[in-house]
């Protein structure tokens, strides 16, 4: 198995797609001739030409309700926008259309589009260029909503979203399209519905999805070598829908639960978690659950704020080791 | 514009330029972090308009773009660096950064990171003069690729029905990040778009100050007299890439040597040493002695000012002590 990057991953499963299918197109701002902004889809311009291979222009909602209506037609366009933060303006296009053509159709329609962006906090981008979206989208019923935190679940599950008949929205993160990872040499498909263990525990679960899953390897790696404490690390790389079964079985053997998110806690992925935790499983825990998750402002410019405001590694530890009374 | 004036000018779009580019240097030194668009080559569009408009009077608002355009307005260098290094005293709290730079009680409304934001806030802003019955007028720059975004064309329609006092600046420098116009864009000249709308519009040279100055006076002029709004187009080159994180390597060495001929701080340096109005030593002294007062004064100033606190985190995202929040002093 080669090692790719995540944006190697990403450009890997665009041109095996558009290679299957001259259905499939990418589209986005600067995704052509300029590669992307993170080089996800490099080089696939000069492969597939400009019919295929879409440059837009500044349009968000435009160009994504351009590329749903496609879509009613049999193309199956893979939308880039640039950033989550600019996702804001596609919303309508996205929640009023794609997500509900299909039932107000009654099944006549469908939207299989893929709608890929980075979200998260990256370096002093600002409170207009650090949006988490994930928690906007994965409480949108008609849209499914998956966030890959490595190479090998960023390229199976745009290679999943593809060939998907619903529409899915892809949150990426800014700061791991040079992440290094393995990936299947084969094509490989990773399922848009569930969660993976990414790391085995008995003592505590720690849920995380897309950058989390590595504040919460991390904790778990000092809570082990430290404080003796094992954690089991689920990622949650599928938000909408979350993996009920997977959420339950890991804390009916943990019986203890930590949700590390990157956005606000309210009605956010924690919030979810813990409400299904009660309802699947409220008996089998030993301590109350507890998230830990950003701080309640716009994301600041200045640096020591801004770090401030986002949780990490060392947040998830001290998480835990308060939930054991440490 | 009298001599002096002209000399004036001279070296405010000089002070921009330089300004500009210690603030590279600062970025490079990682004293300066996130996104940075910096402004060299267009420097006559936004002097030529603030020429003719009422700085510190009239309303300004626009994008990602914005050290400039704030100085211009008349906020101060040092705070506007201050808060580039993200400090207590910058003209945002260190909260803001370089796309955000606002300073309200110059009337510059602000910096927006989202492309097209500005659009219907000029508008809204154009509204709220006229309920208010006021002579100042709105003022809004944007680039050419925001006018593909839907807020460009809600708002003209607005400011047009409503006959809102709105001057839209269109700082057209061919290019939206790496895509050029004609990639992204059906009609090309910007103002034939406003002309859409009924929109009064022209487009001139903005490498030439003294005629984006006698075009923005006529816009002014036009827009205050209560007529309605007003879209210049000028058109013009950042010498740049987009922001830091971008090499500018989608366009050619060929293209840019054009536009660097066209240069709007030499163009207007010439023509004054022509006129006989300053000369070569004039300019290498004033060149100088910004150089120098942005390291003595700005530099030193952004340095040495204190981070906000980290208590202070939480401050500003809403009112404070608001009343109404139980339901007013009952
Ligand atoms: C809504 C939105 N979409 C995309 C971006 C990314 N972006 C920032 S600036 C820019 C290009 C804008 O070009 P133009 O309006 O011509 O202004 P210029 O930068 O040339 O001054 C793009 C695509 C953004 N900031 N906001
Ligand atoms: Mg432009």
């Amino acid at each position: 198995m080669a090692e790719l990057m995540y944006w190697e991953a990403i450009r890997r499963a665009h041109d095996e797609e558009m290679a299957r299918d001259p259905m499939v197109i990418a589209m986005g701002e600067d995704i052509g001739v300029a590669g992307g902004t993170y080089k996800a889809t490099q080089g696939l311009y000069d492969k597939y030409g400009a019919e295929r291979v879409i440059d837009t222009p500044i349009s968000e909602n435009g160009y994504t309700g351009l590329g749903i209506g496609s879509s009613f037609l049999g193309v199956r366009p893979i939308i880039e926008i640039m950033s989550v933060n600019f996702a804001w303006l596609a919303t309508d296009q996205i929640v009023n259309t794609a997500a509900k053509v299909r039932y107000m159709s009654g099944g006549q329609l469908e939207a299989p589009v893929v709608i890929r962006s980075p979200g998260g906090t990256a370096h002093q981008l600002g409170a207009q260029h650090s949006a988490r979206m994930e928690k906007v989208f994965m409480g949108i019923v008609g849209l499914r909503v998956v966030t890959p935190s490595n190479p090998r679940q960023a390229y199976g599950l745009i290679k999943s979203a593809v060939r998907c008949n619903d529409p899915v929205f892809i949150n990426e993160h800014e700061l791991m399209y040079n992440m290094k990872d393995v990936v299947p040499d084969d094509e490989y498909f990773h399922p848009l519905e569930g969660s993976e263990v990414a790391r085995e525990g008995k003592d505590v679960t720690i849920f995380a999805y897309n950058i989390s899953v590595h504040w919460a390897l991390q904790a778990a790696d000092i809570l082990s070598r430290q404080h003796g404490i094992e954690a089991e690390v689920v990622d949650l790389y599928a938000l909408n829908p979350l993996d009920r079964e997977g959420i339950r079985d890991s804390v009916s053997k943990t019986h203890r639960a930590v949700i590390a998110e990157e956005a606000e806690p309210a009605v956010g992925v924690g919030s979810e978690v813990m409400a299904i935790i009660n309802e699947e499983c409220f008996f089998e825990l030993d301590a109350p659950p507890m998230r830990i998750s950003a701080r309640n402002v716009p994301i600041p410019y200045n640096r020591t704020l801004e770090k401030a405001a986002i949780p990490n590694a060392q947040d998830v530890v001290n998480g835990v080791l308060k939930m054991f009374g440490k | 514009m009298n001599a002096a004036d002209k000399k004036r000018l001279l070296r405010e779009m000089l002070y921009a330029r330089r300004f500009e580019e210690r603030c590279y240097e600062a970025y490079v030194e990682r004293k300066i972090g996130g996104f940075l668009h910096l402004y060299p080559g267009q420097e006559a569009c936004v002097h030529g308009v603030m020429e003719a408009a009422k700085p510190g009077h009239d309303y300004v608002i626009t994008g990602y773009r914005d050290h400039v355009h704030a100085i211009q307005c008349g906020a101060d260098p040092k705070k506007v660096m201050a808060e580039l290094y993200g400090k207590e005293t910058g003209s945002s709290k260190g909260r803001g950064g370089s796309m955000h730079i606002f300073d309200v009680e110059h009337r510059f409304m602000g910096g927006y990171a989202l492309v097209g934001g500005p659009f219907p806030l000029a508008a809204g802003i154009g509204k709220a003069i006229k309920l208010q019955g006021g002579d100042e007028i709105s003022i809004c720059f944007l680039g050419d690729a925001a006018n593909n975004q839907g807020s460009f064309h809600e708002s003209l329609n607005m400011a047009a029905v409503w006959e809102l006092p709105v001057l839209f600046v269109c700082e057209n420098n061919l290019y939206g990040i790496g895509t050029r116009i004609e990639r992204s864009t059906a009609v090309q000249e910007q103002y034939k778009r406003a002309c859409g709308y009924g929109i009064e519009a022209a487009r001139v040279d903005g490498q030439d100050i003294e005629t984006v100055y006698e075009a923005a006076l006529k816009a002014v002029d036009y827009v205050r007299s209560g007529k309605g709004p007003y879209f210049l187009e000028l058109s013009t080159y950042r010498y740049r890439g987009h922001s830091m994180s971008d090499a500018g390597a989608y366009r050619t060495k060929e293209e840019q040597q054009e536009w660097i001929k066209r240069d709007p701080i030499n163009l207007f340096k010439e023509r004054l040493i022509e006129a006989g109005e300053l000369s070569e030593e004039d300019f290498q002294s004033l060149d100088k002695e910004i150089i120098e007062q942005i390291d003595r004064d700005v530099i030193p100033f952004a340095e040495e000012s204190p981070e906000p606190k980290l208590e202070e985190l939480e401050k500003y995202v809403l009112a404070e002590n608001d009343p109404w929040v139980k339901g007013g002093a009952q």
